[in-house]
């Protein structure tokens, strides 16, 4: 019997070794779906499209390989979209599967009609609608070699239902995608990083400021040997974390709005700043001018528009990360021959320290005070001694998230950084669970974000996912109620969200665990329960203080040596 | 500064947009594009006629070049080129101004395409200057109506081996 539509996509996604997809069915669809009940890959049924997209997602970046979604033409393509701009932000590789009306109707209004492809052109990295069932292996061949290569990102293929449904006579599996208008440069311009490396080398006053690349380009390794090879203080933004070790004695923290003091004033005082895989966010740089106003930029970044688009840089790199420090290594002498560096860096390295003894991360929790949030996360740190895949949500859990706990491996900390996308941590966490069925993940969340994608713990519950979700409840929008006390005069205007469910009582309804602490005596002994579960999600609902603040903080335009401090 | 910029496409459905919204969604602005195949009918050149400072220029061609759709960006600033657009030129031809407007026709090598009682309709080929300098002349007499395509261009083969 000659195949259709539906069956060659699903050889074609054998093939690219996909083990799992998250979908949610549709008329459009159903070709697809009547194939996936004999069940040849792996399905997790959602209960909001964009639950599977930020599923997909979090399972791509704990897992490096890209995520697969399936939705229906119409509404089930349009409430992606928030997903796909997520991930279009972070460079995350997706490649997301969407129904569409047969071909015949398309332009015609036609009942759950949308033109996916326009909506999704500027938020892709690329997409395609498949007009002819010839081309799907093809189209999808390509789609996932573009997801995955050069700077990742999604890859949207639009399917109109006849496609599914009808068999062509022949076709073929490609082994390789041939495109000769995409080929992204791995390998760095040798004269380029020789460059780069006597000027490291020259420097008095080097920082290292990595960024998301290096997870992306799975390059930990190879930036932990160049930092400690050299002696590089480093920092990273809220996308590196992890791939640089967060206990280094190196380590600097994160820079940026609410990166750490000693990050951001050695970024201000450097005389040589190394940009790894990060892309000069107006979070991280603060006010442009006044940005590393000391020093030469040396950077590294697989896109040719991330290189100079904010900030100038001296010596630019194109090339892959992991491709390009290993090259660097290279080129770096022997030991013995490091001394004068080594001298002539000595001074920069005893400011850091001094920097570092006056003003480091705190906060205080009093023992029979309201319990801190921050103390949540750094009691979650110690329980699970760092050894657990985080994900957060957006607004001040995720800053405490990404200060209070430490990040020693890539892929640990789950993030949306980019686009700021609420209800994107709790998704998330089912997705990195789904990848690592017996890995601890935490998601952190504030009660608004939670609420956002809230309708996911019945697909938790449905496959015994035992994420452990951590809401640092403060009855409010927490970050938002933040700038308006510094900025607004605390007129708290619509930041208040504490008409809300009980989430014990809404975990249990859901067939999830709900677990509540409110003082801090409560804290660890919920943490333990949630920790020892694993058949079922767990919700803990953290009673915090609603007035607590994320320090420091550079006020938006200012430059980052202009920090509100504790 | 202004840029004329040549992007070769491959010639498919919704590449246009994809060019076009680069250009709007990134806040650069197009003050002329055109589109045709090129000997390869699975190529399409687009020529764009865009304006801004280096470092946008600089970024217009990074992020040209980064779609996917896009095989060869090439910015003609500053080397030796060609460029052509073409205007359509109704104007009132009162018979007192027929002869005026012939010889203004001839000076600038144009044609007239169409003739009626009242009007002449020219049609002229050139750069941007010499289209300007017809209409100028042109303008007395009373211009009914105007067309005119965006700008092509052609680097010029080297003059010696
Ligand atoms: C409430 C809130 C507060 C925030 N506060 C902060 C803050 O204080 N500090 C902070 O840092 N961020 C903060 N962010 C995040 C910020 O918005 C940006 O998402 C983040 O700074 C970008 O990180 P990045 O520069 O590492 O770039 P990413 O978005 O991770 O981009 C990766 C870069 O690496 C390049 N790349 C990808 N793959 C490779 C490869 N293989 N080889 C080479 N290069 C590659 C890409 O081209 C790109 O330029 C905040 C976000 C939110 C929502
Ligand atoms: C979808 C979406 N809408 C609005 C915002 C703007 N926003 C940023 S942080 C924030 C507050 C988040 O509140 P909550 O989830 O309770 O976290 P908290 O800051 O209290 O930790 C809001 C509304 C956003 N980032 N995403």
């Amino acid at each position: 019997m000659k195949k259709n539509g539906a069956q060659i996509l699903v050889e074609s996604l054998k093939k690219e070794g996909v083990d799992v997809i998250f979908g949610f069915p549709g008329g459009a669809v159903l070709p697809l779906y009547d194939v996936l009940y004999d069940e040849p890959i792996r399905h997790i049924l959602v209960r909001h499209e964009q639950g599977a997209v930020h599923m997909a997602d979090g399972y791509a970046r704990a897992t490096g390989r890209p995520g697969v979604v399936l939705v229906t033409s119409g509404p089930g393509a349009t409430n992606t979209v928030t997903g796909i701009a997520t991930a279009y932000m972070d460079s995350i590789p997706l490649v997301v599967l969407t129904g569409q009306v047969p071909t015949a109707l398309i332009g015609n209004d036609a009942f759950q009609e949308a033109d996916i492809v326009g909506i999704t052109r500027p938020c892709t990295k690329h997409n395609y609608l498949v007009k002819d069932v010839k081309d799907l292996p093809r189209i999808i061949k390509e789609a996932f070699y573009i997801a995955t290569t050069g700077r990742p990102g999604p890859v949207l293929v639009d399917i109109p239902k006849d496609v599914l449904s009808s068999a062509p006579d022949d076709y073929r599996h490609p082994d390789k995608a041939h495109l000769d208008s995409y080929q992204p440069t791995y390998k760095g311009h040798p004269g380029q990083i020789k460059k780069a490396v006597d000027f490291i080398l020259s420097s008095k006053r080097p920082v290292v400021y990595a960024g998301g690349g290096v997870v992306l380009s799975n390059a930990a390794d190879e930036l932990k040997a160049f930092s400690t090879k050299l002696n590089l203080p480093t920092t990273t933004t809220l996308m590196g974390l992890g791939g640089f070790p967060g206990t280094h004695p190196l380590f600097l923290g994160m820079l940026g709005m609410h990166g750490t003091f000693t990050a951001n004033m050695s970024v201000t005082e450097a005389d040589c700043l190394i940009a790894v895989g990060a892309r000069f966010d107006d979070r991280v740089t603060g006010k442009i001018d006044e940005f590393a106003p000391y020093a030469g930029i040396v950077h590294i970044d697989i896109d040719p528009t991330s290189i100079s688009k904010n900030v100038k840089v001296d010596i630019p790199i194109v090339g892959d990360v992991k491709t390009v420090l290993k090259d660097m290594l290279k080129l770096i002498p022997q030991k013995s021959s490091l001394s004068g560096f080594k001298k002539n860096t000595a001074g920069w390295h005893a400011q850091i320290k001094r920097w570092g003894a006056t003003h480091r991360l705190s906060y205080k929790q009093e023992s029979n005070g309201k319990l801190k949030p921050q103390y949540v996360i750094e009691r979650l740190y110690h329980a699970t001694k760092g050894h657990a895949i985080v994900t957060t949500e957006v607004g001040q859990n995720q800053m405490w998230a990404a200060q209070f706990f430490k990040y020693d491996r890539p892929r640990t900390f789950i993030t949306s950084g980019g686009l700021g996308t609420m209800g994107f941590g709790f998704p998330a966490a089912i997705g990195a669970q789904v990848a690592f069925p017996r890995s601890t993940v935490i998601g952190i969340a504030g009660d608004g974000s939670f609420q956002m994608n809230v309708q996911e713990l019945a697909t938790a519950v449905q496959y015994k996912l035992p994420v452990k979700i951590a809401i640092l409840n403060n009855m409010m929008l927490g970050m938002v109620r933040q700038w308006q006390e510094f900025f607004y005069d605390k007129r708290y205007s619509h930041t208040c969200v504490s008409v809300a469910p009980d989430f014990v009582k809404l975990a249990e309804a859901y067939g999830a665990i709900g677990l509540r602490a409110s003082k801090p005596g409560e804290v660890d002994g919920v943490i333990k329960k949630a920790l020892a579960v694993n058949d079922r999600p767990v919700v803990m609902d953290f009673r915090v203080d609603p007035f607590e603040n994320v320090y420091p903080m550079v006020p938006a335009g200012q430059p980052l040596n202009k920090m509100l401090l504790v | 500064m202004r840029h004329t910029i040549s992007v070769l496409v491959t010639n498919e459905f919704g590449v246009l947009s994809r060019i076009s919204g680069l250009f709007s969604g990134r806040g650069f602005n197009i003050e002329s594009l055109t589109v045709a195949e090129t000997l390869d009918p699975k190529i399409s050149r687009m020529t764009i006629v865009t304006r801004g400072d280096d470092k946008v220029i600089e970024q217009i061609n990074k992020q040209l070049n980064k779609l996917v759709s896009v095989i060869k960006v090439h910015d003609f600033t500053g080397e030796a080129h060609i460029e052509r657009e073409l205007a359509l030129v109704k104007v009132s031809a009162s018979a007192a101004d027929r002869a005026e407007i012939l010889s203004i026709v001839d000076i600038f090598r144009a044609k007239v395409v169409d003739v009626s009682p009242k009007s002449y309709t020219i049609e002229i080929t050139g750069d941007e200057e010499k289209i300007g300098a017809i209409v100028e002349l042109c303008r007395p007499f009373g211009i009914k109506e105007i067309v005119r395509t965006g700008r092509i261009a052609m680097a010029r083969s080297p003059k010696q081996k």
